[in-house]
Protein backbone atom coordinates (compact mmCIF):
# COMPACT_ATOMS: atom_id res chain seq x y z
CA UNK A 1 0.00 0.00 0.00
CA UNK A 2 2.84 2.12 -0.14
CA UNK A 3 1.76 3.24 -3.47
CA UNK A 4 -1.14 5.06 -2.10
CA UNK A 5 0.71 6.70 0.96
CA UNK A 6 2.77 8.44 -1.89
CA UNK A 7 0.14 9.82 -4.01
CA UNK A 8 -1.60 10.45 -0.85
CA UNK A 9 1.01 12.93 0.41
CA UNK A 10 1.19 14.15 -2.97
CA UNK A 11 -2.68 14.78 -3.73
CA UNK A 12 -1.56 18.74 -3.85
CA UNK A 13 -0.67 17.21 -7.48
CA UNK A 14 -3.33 15.57 -8.41
CA UNK A 15 -6.19 17.81 -6.71
CA UNK A 16 -4.54 20.80 -8.83
CA UNK A 17 -5.08 18.73 -12.03
CA UNK A 18 -8.10 17.92 -10.92
CA UNK A 19 -8.93 21.46 -10.18
CA UNK A 20 -7.87 22.66 -14.07
CA UNK A 21 -9.63 19.37 -15.71
CA UNK A 22 -13.08 20.98 -13.97
CA UNK A 23 -12.32 24.36 -15.62
CA UNK A 24 -11.59 22.87 -18.77
CA UNK A 25 -14.38 20.64 -18.69
CA UNK A 26 -16.80 23.71 -17.95
CA UNK A 27 -15.30 26.06 -20.01
CA UNK A 28 -15.58 23.69 -22.90
CA UNK A 29 -19.19 22.28 -22.13
CA UNK A 30 -20.40 26.18 -21.81
CA UNK A 31 -18.72 26.92 -25.21
CA UNK A 32 -19.36 23.74 -27.50
CA UNK A 33 -22.83 23.99 -26.38
CA UNK A 34 -22.94 27.94 -27.14
CA UNK A 35 -21.60 27.15 -30.49
CA UNK A 36 -23.23 24.19 -31.35
CA UNK A 37 -26.85 25.87 -30.81
CA UNK A 38 -25.74 28.60 -33.05
CA UNK A 39 -24.37 25.95 -35.44
CA UNK A 40 -28.13 24.71 -35.65
CA UNK A 41 -28.90 27.51 -37.18
CA UNK A 42 -27.29 27.59 -40.60
CA UNK A 43 -27.99 23.25 -40.25
CA UNK A 44 -31.23 24.40 -40.73
CA UNK A 45 -31.04 26.83 -43.01
CA UNK A 46 -33.41 26.82 -45.85
CA UNK A 47 -30.58 27.95 -48.19
CA UNK A 48 -28.73 25.02 -49.40
CA UNK A 49 -25.28 26.80 -49.51
CA UNK A 50 -25.82 28.40 -45.87
CA UNK A 51 -26.34 24.79 -44.86
CA UNK A 52 -23.72 22.57 -46.97
CA UNK A 53 -20.97 25.48 -45.19
CA UNK A 54 -22.26 24.06 -41.37
CA UNK A 55 -22.90 20.47 -42.41
CA UNK A 56 -19.77 20.23 -44.01
CA UNK A 57 -17.84 21.90 -40.76
CA UNK A 58 -19.96 19.68 -38.59
CA UNK A 59 -18.82 16.27 -40.55
CA UNK A 60 -15.06 17.52 -40.55
CA UNK A 61 -15.18 17.58 -36.53
CA UNK A 62 -17.23 14.44 -36.37
CA UNK A 63 -14.13 12.57 -38.36
CA UNK A 64 -11.04 13.84 -37.20
CA UNK A 65 -9.69 12.10 -34.48
CA UNK A 66 -9.59 14.94 -31.19
CA UNK A 67 -5.64 13.84 -30.72
CA UNK A 68 -4.90 14.67 -34.52
CA UNK A 69 -7.33 18.30 -33.99
CA UNK A 70 -5.03 19.63 -31.04
CA UNK A 71 -1.82 18.66 -32.93
CA UNK A 72 -3.48 20.50 -35.55
CA UNK A 73 -4.90 23.55 -33.29
CA UNK A 74 -1.21 23.59 -31.39
CA UNK A 75 1.16 23.04 -33.61
CA UNK A 76 -0.19 23.61 -36.64
CA UNK A 77 -2.38 26.79 -36.82
CA UNK A 78 1.28 28.54 -35.81
CA UNK A 79 2.45 28.02 -38.83
CA UNK A 80 -0.07 29.98 -40.25
CA UNK A 81 0.83 33.11 -37.84
CA UNK A 82 -2.19 32.16 -35.32
CA UNK A 83 -0.01 31.51 -31.88
CA UNK A 84 -2.03 29.68 -28.49
CA UNK A 85 -0.17 28.81 -25.38
CA UNK A 86 -1.11 25.37 -24.61
CA UNK A 87 -3.95 26.20 -22.15
CA UNK A 88 -6.07 28.21 -24.52
CA UNK A 89 -5.00 26.07 -27.52
CA UNK A 90 -6.61 23.11 -25.51
CA UNK A 91 -9.75 24.47 -24.68
CA UNK A 92 -10.47 26.02 -27.99
CA UNK A 93 -9.72 22.68 -29.36
CA UNK A 94 -12.18 20.88 -27.26
CA UNK A 95 -14.86 23.90 -27.67
CA UNK A 96 -14.73 23.65 -31.70
CA UNK A 97 -13.93 19.63 -31.78
CA UNK A 98 -17.43 18.92 -29.54
CA UNK A 99 -19.72 22.21 -31.12
CA UNK A 100 -19.69 19.80 -34.64
CA UNK A 101 -21.41 16.81 -31.83
CA UNK A 102 -23.67 19.01 -29.77
CA UNK A 103 -24.90 20.98 -33.18
CA UNK A 104 -25.49 17.34 -34.65
CA UNK A 105 -27.73 16.67 -31.75
CA UNK A 106 -29.84 19.98 -31.55
CA UNK A 107 -29.89 19.39 -35.09
CA UNK A 108 -31.96 16.30 -34.60
CA UNK A 109 -34.05 17.25 -31.87
CA UNK A 110 -35.04 20.45 -33.73
CA UNK A 111 -36.12 17.85 -36.65
CA UNK A 112 -38.11 16.10 -34.38
CA UNK A 113 -39.98 18.94 -33.21
CA UNK A 114 -43.73 18.90 -33.78
CA UNK A 115 -43.85 21.05 -37.04
CA UNK A 116 -46.88 22.73 -35.34
CA UNK A 117 -45.05 23.79 -32.63
CA UNK A 118 -43.28 26.24 -34.52
CA UNK A 119 -45.60 26.51 -37.07
CA UNK A 120 -47.85 28.83 -33.87
CA UNK A 121 -44.84 30.77 -33.66
CA UNK A 122 -45.23 32.16 -36.86
CA UNK A 123 -49.02 32.18 -36.63
CA UNK A 124 -48.06 34.65 -33.40
CA UNK A 125 -46.22 37.15 -35.34
CA UNK A 126 -42.53 35.31 -34.07
CA UNK A 127 -39.79 35.51 -36.80
CA UNK A 128 -35.75 35.29 -36.98
CA UNK A 129 -33.97 35.39 -33.50
CA UNK A 130 -36.75 35.51 -31.55
CA UNK A 131 -38.62 32.76 -32.81
CA UNK A 132 -35.37 30.58 -32.50
CA UNK A 133 -34.52 31.98 -29.31
CA UNK A 134 -37.81 31.82 -27.78
CA UNK A 135 -40.04 29.15 -29.39
CA UNK A 136 -37.26 26.44 -31.11
CA UNK A 137 -34.46 26.57 -28.68
CA UNK A 138 -36.29 25.67 -25.45
CA UNK A 139 -37.95 22.44 -26.58
CA UNK A 140 -35.15 21.50 -28.29
CA UNK A 141 -32.84 21.68 -25.40
CA UNK A 142 -35.53 19.87 -23.25
CA UNK A 143 -35.68 17.22 -25.50
CA UNK A 144 -31.93 17.03 -26.79
CA UNK A 145 -30.89 16.76 -22.49
CA UNK A 146 -30.07 13.36 -22.57
CA UNK A 147 -28.01 13.42 -25.50
CA UNK A 148 -26.28 16.91 -24.26
CA UNK A 149 -25.14 14.76 -21.02
CA UNK A 150 -23.35 11.98 -23.64
CA UNK A 151 -21.48 14.33 -25.07
CA UNK A 152 -20.50 16.49 -21.56
CA UNK A 153 -19.10 13.15 -20.89
CA UNK A 154 -17.32 13.01 -23.78
CA UNK A 155 -15.59 16.56 -23.12
CA UNK A 156 -14.60 15.10 -19.60
CA UNK A 157 -12.57 11.93 -21.40
CA UNK A 158 -11.47 14.28 -24.00
CA UNK A 159 -9.73 16.58 -22.02
CA UNK A 160 -7.65 13.92 -20.99
CA UNK A 161 -5.75 14.21 -24.23
CA UNK A 162 -4.47 17.76 -23.46
CA UNK A 163 -1.34 15.87 -21.42
CA UNK A 164 0.19 15.69 -24.71
CA UNK A 165 0.17 19.61 -25.51
CA UNK A 166 1.09 19.84 -21.57
CA UNK A 167 -1.67 21.25 -20.20
CA UNK A 168 -1.70 20.70 -16.57
CA UNK A 169 -4.83 19.13 -15.76
CA UNK A 170 -5.66 15.51 -14.20
CA UNK A 171 -4.43 13.31 -16.79
CA UNK A 172 -1.56 15.29 -16.89
CA UNK A 173 -0.64 15.81 -12.95
CA UNK A 174 -0.81 11.71 -12.59
CA UNK A 175 1.68 11.33 -15.49
CA UNK A 176 4.06 13.56 -13.83
CA UNK A 177 3.54 11.98 -10.17
CA UNK A 178 3.88 8.28 -11.09
CA UNK A 179 7.19 9.31 -13.42
CA UNK A 180 8.92 11.28 -10.56
CA UNK A 181 7.76 8.21 -7.69
CA UNK A 182 7.54 5.13 -9.82
CA UNK A 183 3.69 5.00 -8.65
CA UNK A 184 1.75 4.10 -11.78
CA UNK A 185 -1.24 1.86 -10.18
CA UNK A 186 -2.04 4.80 -7.49
CA UNK A 187 -1.63 7.38 -9.29
CA UNK A 188 -3.65 6.12 -12.40
CA UNK A 189 -6.12 4.51 -10.16
CA UNK A 190 -6.73 7.87 -8.46
CA UNK A 191 -6.88 9.82 -11.64
CA UNK A 192 -9.76 7.49 -12.63
CA UNK A 193 -11.78 7.55 -9.32
CA UNK A 194 -11.39 11.33 -10.05
CA UNK A 195 -13.26 11.26 -13.61
CA UNK A 196 -15.48 9.02 -12.34
CA UNK A 197 -16.50 10.88 -10.03
CA UNK A 198 -16.96 14.12 -12.38
CA UNK A 199 -19.10 11.63 -14.57
CA UNK A 200 -21.27 11.26 -11.70
CA UNK A 201 -21.94 14.61 -10.94
CA UNK A 202 -22.50 15.16 -14.42
CA UNK A 203 -25.10 12.52 -14.80
CA UNK A 204 -26.84 12.81 -12.07
CA UNK A 205 -27.21 16.95 -12.38
CA UNK A 206 -28.19 15.73 -15.92
CA UNK A 207 -30.87 13.62 -14.25
CA UNK A 208 -32.03 15.96 -12.19
CA UNK A 209 -32.63 18.31 -15.00
CA UNK A 210 -34.27 15.84 -16.81
CA UNK A 211 -37.06 15.82 -14.52
CA UNK A 212 -37.24 19.71 -14.78
CA UNK A 213 -37.86 18.88 -18.75
CA UNK A 214 -40.11 16.09 -18.42
CA UNK A 215 -43.16 17.74 -17.82
CA UNK A 216 -42.01 21.07 -20.17
CA UNK A 217 -41.92 18.49 -23.15
CA UNK B 1 -51.56 38.93 -59.74
CA UNK B 2 -53.63 39.99 -62.50
CA UNK B 3 -55.22 43.62 -62.09
CA UNK B 4 -58.98 43.19 -63.81
CA UNK B 5 -60.16 40.17 -61.82
CA UNK B 6 -62.96 38.55 -64.19
CA UNK B 7 -65.82 38.18 -62.47
CA UNK B 8 -65.42 35.12 -59.64
CA UNK B 9 -67.52 31.98 -60.52
CA UNK B 10 -68.48 31.16 -57.27
CA UNK B 11 -70.20 34.77 -56.00
CA UNK B 12 -72.18 35.18 -53.22
CA UNK B 13 -74.89 37.60 -53.55
CA UNK B 14 -75.24 37.19 -49.82
CA UNK B 15 -71.90 38.08 -49.02
CA UNK B 16 -71.92 41.38 -51.37
CA UNK B 17 -74.93 42.71 -49.79
CA UNK B 18 -73.28 42.31 -46.30
CA UNK B 19 -72.37 46.07 -45.43
CA UNK B 20 -70.57 45.21 -42.60
CA UNK B 21 -66.70 46.21 -43.44
CA UNK B 22 -64.77 43.50 -45.12
CA UNK B 23 -62.17 42.35 -42.57
CA UNK B 24 -60.52 39.70 -45.18
CA UNK B 25 -60.94 39.30 -48.73
CA UNK B 26 -60.01 36.66 -50.74
CA UNK B 27 -59.05 37.40 -54.53
CA UNK B 28 -58.45 34.90 -57.27
CA UNK B 29 -56.40 32.08 -55.23
CA UNK B 30 -54.84 29.49 -55.88
CA UNK B 31 -52.18 27.05 -54.95
CA UNK B 32 -50.41 24.04 -56.08
CA UNK B 33 -48.10 20.97 -54.11
CA UNK B 34 -46.16 20.39 -57.29
CA UNK B 35 -48.72 19.00 -60.19
CA UNK B 36 -51.30 18.93 -57.27
CA UNK B 37 -53.78 21.35 -57.84
CA UNK B 38 -55.55 21.90 -53.90
CA UNK B 39 -56.95 25.69 -54.31
CA UNK B 40 -58.26 27.19 -57.74
CA UNK B 41 -59.64 30.92 -58.11
CA UNK B 42 -60.81 30.74 -54.73
CA UNK B 43 -62.68 34.32 -53.68
CA UNK B 44 -64.31 34.55 -50.75
CA UNK B 45 -65.10 37.50 -48.21
CA UNK B 46 -65.51 37.51 -44.93
CA UNK B 47 -67.20 40.64 -43.08
CA UNK B 48 -67.11 41.74 -39.45
CA UNK B 49 -68.67 39.66 -36.89
CA UNK B 50 -69.27 36.70 -39.05
CA UNK B 51 -69.06 33.31 -38.29
CA UNK B 52 -68.03 31.74 -41.78
CA UNK B 53 -67.81 27.78 -41.49
CA UNK B 54 -65.43 25.86 -44.27
CA UNK B 55 -67.00 22.51 -45.07
CA UNK B 56 -66.58 19.86 -47.20
CA UNK B 57 -64.98 16.55 -48.08
CA UNK B 58 -61.33 15.65 -46.63
CA UNK B 59 -58.48 17.20 -49.38
CA UNK B 60 -60.98 19.46 -50.53
CA UNK B 61 -58.65 22.27 -49.90
CA UNK B 62 -60.48 24.13 -47.19
CA UNK B 63 -57.36 24.00 -44.43
CA UNK B 64 -54.98 25.12 -47.10
CA UNK B 65 -57.09 27.85 -48.11
CA UNK B 66 -57.43 28.85 -43.89
CA UNK B 67 -53.55 29.10 -43.79
CA UNK B 68 -53.06 30.65 -46.75
CA UNK B 69 -55.25 33.46 -44.92
CA UNK B 70 -52.25 34.32 -42.60
CA UNK B 71 -49.50 32.98 -45.51
CA UNK B 72 -48.00 29.97 -43.31
CA UNK B 73 -48.80 28.43 -46.80
CA UNK B 74 -48.22 30.62 -49.67
CA UNK B 75 -50.60 30.84 -52.61
CA UNK B 76 -49.15 30.76 -55.76
CA UNK B 77 -51.82 33.57 -57.43
CA UNK B 78 -54.35 35.60 -56.38
CA UNK B 79 -54.75 37.87 -53.05
CA UNK B 80 -55.74 38.10 -49.47
CA UNK B 81 -56.61 41.48 -48.20
CA UNK B 82 -56.77 41.68 -44.53
CA UNK B 83 -58.67 45.54 -43.65
CA UNK B 84 -57.89 46.06 -46.75
CA UNK B 85 -54.44 45.70 -47.11
CA UNK B 86 -52.46 42.97 -48.85
CA UNK B 87 -51.00 40.40 -46.94
CA UNK B 88 -47.45 38.60 -47.82
CA UNK B 89 -46.53 41.01 -50.75
CA UNK B 90 -45.28 44.39 -50.50
CA UNK B 91 -48.02 47.29 -51.46
CA UNK B 92 -47.46 48.43 -55.21
CA UNK B 93 -45.80 45.23 -56.47
CA UNK B 94 -44.86 41.62 -56.38
CA UNK B 95 -42.14 41.06 -53.63
CA UNK B 96 -42.85 38.98 -51.29
CA UNK B 97 -42.62 40.60 -47.62
CA UNK B 98 -39.95 40.52 -44.96
CA UNK B 99 -40.10 38.01 -42.53
CA UNK B 100 -40.66 40.81 -39.77
CA UNK B 101 -43.00 42.37 -41.81
CA UNK B 102 -45.11 39.47 -42.41
CA UNK B 103 -44.99 38.49 -38.80
CA UNK B 104 -46.70 41.63 -37.92
CA UNK B 105 -49.72 41.37 -40.38
CA UNK B 106 -50.03 38.07 -38.50
CA UNK B 107 -50.47 39.34 -35.00
CA UNK B 108 -53.59 40.75 -36.10
CA UNK B 109 -54.91 37.36 -37.13
CA UNK B 110 -55.31 34.77 -34.89
CA UNK B 111 -55.31 31.18 -35.21
CA UNK B 112 -56.36 27.92 -33.38
CA UNK B 113 -54.46 24.64 -34.82
CA UNK B 114 -55.97 21.16 -35.16
CA UNK B 115 -53.46 19.67 -32.83
CA UNK B 116 -53.65 22.71 -30.51
CA UNK B 117 -50.03 23.52 -30.80
CA UNK B 118 -49.13 24.72 -27.34
CA UNK B 119 -45.64 26.00 -26.51
CA UNK B 120 -44.69 22.73 -24.42
CA UNK B 121 -42.14 24.42 -22.54
CA UNK B 122 -44.23 26.99 -21.39
CA UNK B 123 -47.31 27.06 -18.41
CA UNK B 124 -50.73 28.12 -19.30
CA UNK B 125 -50.18 31.42 -18.31
CA UNK B 126 -47.15 31.69 -20.52
CA UNK B 127 -48.66 30.23 -23.56
CA UNK B 128 -51.44 32.45 -23.16
CA UNK B 129 -48.90 36.14 -22.53
CA UNK B 130 -46.10 35.21 -24.92
CA UNK B 131 -47.35 36.56 -27.93
CA UNK B 132 -48.19 39.89 -26.18
CA UNK B 133 -45.50 40.21 -23.87
CA UNK B 134 -42.62 39.23 -26.71
CA UNK B 135 -44.42 40.01 -29.67
CA UNK B 136 -46.45 43.12 -29.35
CA UNK B 137 -44.27 44.69 -26.42
CA UNK B 138 -47.30 45.25 -24.34
CA UNK B 139 -46.49 45.86 -20.62
CA UNK B 140 -46.09 42.81 -18.83
CA UNK B 141 -48.59 43.38 -15.84
CA UNK B 142 -51.04 44.09 -18.06
CA UNK B 143 -50.40 41.14 -20.01
CA UNK B 144 -51.07 38.88 -17.24
CA UNK B 145 -54.12 40.83 -16.15
CA UNK B 146 -55.81 40.07 -19.07
CA UNK B 147 -54.04 36.23 -20.19
CA UNK B 148 -55.66 35.54 -16.27
CA UNK B 149 -59.07 37.15 -17.49
CA UNK B 150 -59.57 35.13 -20.33
CA UNK B 151 -58.51 31.99 -19.15
CA UNK B 152 -60.92 32.47 -16.87
CA UNK B 153 -63.19 32.78 -19.38
CA UNK B 154 -62.37 29.93 -21.14
CA UNK B 155 -62.88 27.66 -17.68
CA UNK B 156 -59.18 27.16 -17.17
CA UNK B 157 -58.29 29.58 -14.28
CA UNK B 158 -57.73 26.79 -12.19
CA UNK B 159 -55.14 25.42 -14.66
CA UNK B 160 -52.89 28.55 -15.43
CA UNK B 161 -49.73 27.02 -13.56
CA UNK B 162 -49.90 23.75 -15.00
CA UNK B 163 -47.92 22.72 -18.34
CA UNK B 164 -50.23 21.67 -21.56
CA UNK B 165 -48.77 18.24 -21.02
CA UNK B 166 -50.63 17.97 -17.95
CA UNK B 167 -53.75 18.85 -19.71
CA UNK B 168 -56.41 16.94 -21.44
CA UNK B 169 -56.97 17.95 -25.57
CA UNK B 170 -60.29 20.36 -24.51
CA UNK B 171 -58.74 21.82 -22.32
CA UNK B 172 -55.25 22.18 -24.58
CA UNK B 173 -57.67 23.49 -27.15
CA UNK B 174 -59.38 26.15 -24.97
CA UNK B 175 -55.67 27.51 -24.07
CA UNK B 176 -55.20 27.33 -27.83
CA UNK B 177 -58.36 29.96 -28.10
CA UNK B 178 -57.21 31.66 -25.21
CA UNK B 179 -53.84 32.51 -26.32
CA UNK B 180 -55.34 33.76 -29.53
CA UNK B 181 -57.61 36.28 -28.00
CA UNK B 182 -55.27 37.48 -26.43
CA UNK B 183 -53.45 39.24 -29.15
CA UNK B 184 -56.79 41.10 -30.41
CA UNK B 185 -56.89 39.63 -33.36
CA UNK B 186 -58.81 41.21 -36.39
CA UNK B 187 -59.92 37.80 -37.47
CA UNK B 188 -59.44 34.53 -35.38
CA UNK B 189 -58.71 30.71 -37.84
CA UNK B 190 -60.00 28.15 -36.62
CA UNK B 191 -58.29 25.11 -38.54
CA UNK B 192 -60.64 21.82 -37.14
CA UNK B 193 -60.34 22.59 -33.45
CA UNK B 194 -61.86 19.56 -32.77
CA UNK B 195 -60.87 16.79 -34.79
CA UNK B 196 -58.01 15.54 -32.56
CA UNK B 197 -60.35 15.72 -29.63
CA UNK B 198 -61.98 12.47 -27.84
CA UNK B 199 -66.13 12.78 -28.36
CA UNK B 200 -66.31 13.75 -25.10
CA UNK B 201 -64.33 16.77 -25.02
CA UNK B 202 -65.76 18.26 -28.34
CA UNK B 203 -68.52 20.24 -26.71
CA UNK B 204 -66.60 22.10 -24.05
CA UNK B 205 -64.40 23.55 -27.42
CA UNK B 206 -67.26 24.44 -29.44
CA UNK B 207 -69.55 26.24 -26.13
CA UNK B 208 -66.14 28.48 -26.09
CA UNK B 209 -66.32 29.19 -29.94
CA UNK B 210 -70.40 29.91 -29.92
CA UNK B 211 -70.01 32.13 -27.25
CA UNK B 212 -67.00 34.11 -29.47
CA UNK B 213 -69.27 34.42 -32.35
CA UNK B 214 -72.58 35.29 -30.73
CA UNK B 215 -70.20 37.99 -29.01
CA UNK B 216 -69.18 39.21 -32.39
CA UNK B 217 -65.52 37.72 -32.68
CA UNK B 218 -64.71 37.09 -36.90
CA UNK B 219 -64.49 33.76 -37.78
CA UNK B 220 -62.97 31.59 -40.45
CA UNK B 221 -63.51 27.91 -39.26
CA UNK B 222 -62.50 24.60 -40.53
CA UNK B 223 -64.75 22.59 -39.47
CA UNK B 224 -66.49 18.88 -40.14
CA UNK B 225 -68.88 19.36 -36.90
CA UNK B 226 -72.26 19.87 -39.43
CA UNK B 227 -74.24 20.32 -35.99
CA UNK B 228 -72.09 23.65 -35.39
CA UNK B 229 -71.78 24.98 -38.69
CA UNK B 230 -75.67 24.81 -38.63
CA UNK B 231 -76.58 26.95 -35.09
CA UNK B 232 -73.10 29.18 -35.15
CA UNK B 233 -72.31 29.81 -38.46
CA UNK B 234 -73.34 33.36 -40.53
CA UNK B 235 -72.41 32.14 -43.86
CA UNK B 236 -71.55 27.88 -45.17
CA UNK B 237 -68.77 28.26 -47.83
CA UNK B 238 -68.67 24.46 -49.32
CA UNK B 239 -65.62 23.19 -51.31
CA UNK B 240 -64.84 20.36 -53.39
CA UNK B 241 -61.86 19.29 -55.29
CA UNK B 242 -59.89 22.76 -54.41
CA UNK B 243 -63.17 25.18 -55.47
CA UNK B 244 -66.05 27.15 -53.54
CA UNK B 245 -68.54 25.00 -54.88
CA UNK B 246 -71.78 26.54 -52.79
CA UNK B 247 -71.71 29.20 -50.65
CA UNK B 248 -74.68 30.23 -48.27
CA UNK B 249 -77.11 30.89 -45.32
CA UNK B 250 -76.47 26.98 -43.00
CA UNK B 251 -80.49 27.55 -43.21
CA UNK B 252 -80.55 27.38 -47.25
CA UNK B 253 -76.92 25.44 -47.44
CA UNK B 254 -78.39 22.40 -44.64
CA UNK B 255 -82.10 22.21 -45.32
CA UNK B 256 -82.38 23.09 -49.74
CA UNK B 257 -78.42 22.46 -50.98
CA UNK B 258 -78.19 23.98 -54.30
CA UNK B 259 -75.76 21.51 -55.79
CA UNK B 260 -75.25 17.98 -56.52
CA UNK B 261 -71.85 18.04 -54.90
CA UNK B 262 -73.18 19.92 -51.46
CA UNK B 263 -76.17 17.29 -51.43
CA UNK B 264 -73.98 13.81 -51.65
CA UNK B 265 -71.66 15.27 -48.96
CA UNK B 266 -74.36 16.49 -46.42
CA UNK B 267 -76.03 13.18 -46.83
CA UNK B 268 -72.64 11.50 -46.54
CA UNK B 269 -72.72 12.83 -43.28
CA UNK B 270 -75.84 12.27 -41.89
CA UNK B 271 -75.27 8.63 -42.83
CA UNK B 272 -72.87 8.79 -40.46
CA UNK B 273 -74.99 10.51 -38.35
CA UNK B 274 -73.67 13.51 -37.64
Amino acid sequence: MGEFAIVWEHRGMIMDGFESTLIIVALAAIGSLALGTLLTIPLMSRHRVVAAFATGYVDAMRCVPFLLFVYLIYFGLPTLGVRFDNWSAGVTALILYNAGYMAELLRASWKNLPKETIEAGHAFGFSGWGLFRRIILPPVLFAALPLIGNQLIQIVKDSAFLTIIAVAELTHEATSLQTTYFVPFASFFAAVVLYWVTCIVIESTVGFANRYAEVRR
Amino acid sequence: MTQAMPKPVNADPAADADERPVVLEVSGLSKSFGSNTVLRDINLKVHKAETVCLLGPSGSGKSTLLRCMNWLEEPDGGTVLLAGQRIGVRPGGNVRMTDRDLAAVRTRIGMVFQHFALWPHMTVLQNVMEAPVHVLKRNKAEARREAEALLQRVGLADKMDAFPAKLSGGQKQRVGIARSLAIKPDVMLFDEPTSALDPELVGEVLSVMKDLAREGMTMVVVTHEMSFARDVASRVVFMDNGQIVETGSPERFFVAPETERARQFLMRYAARGH
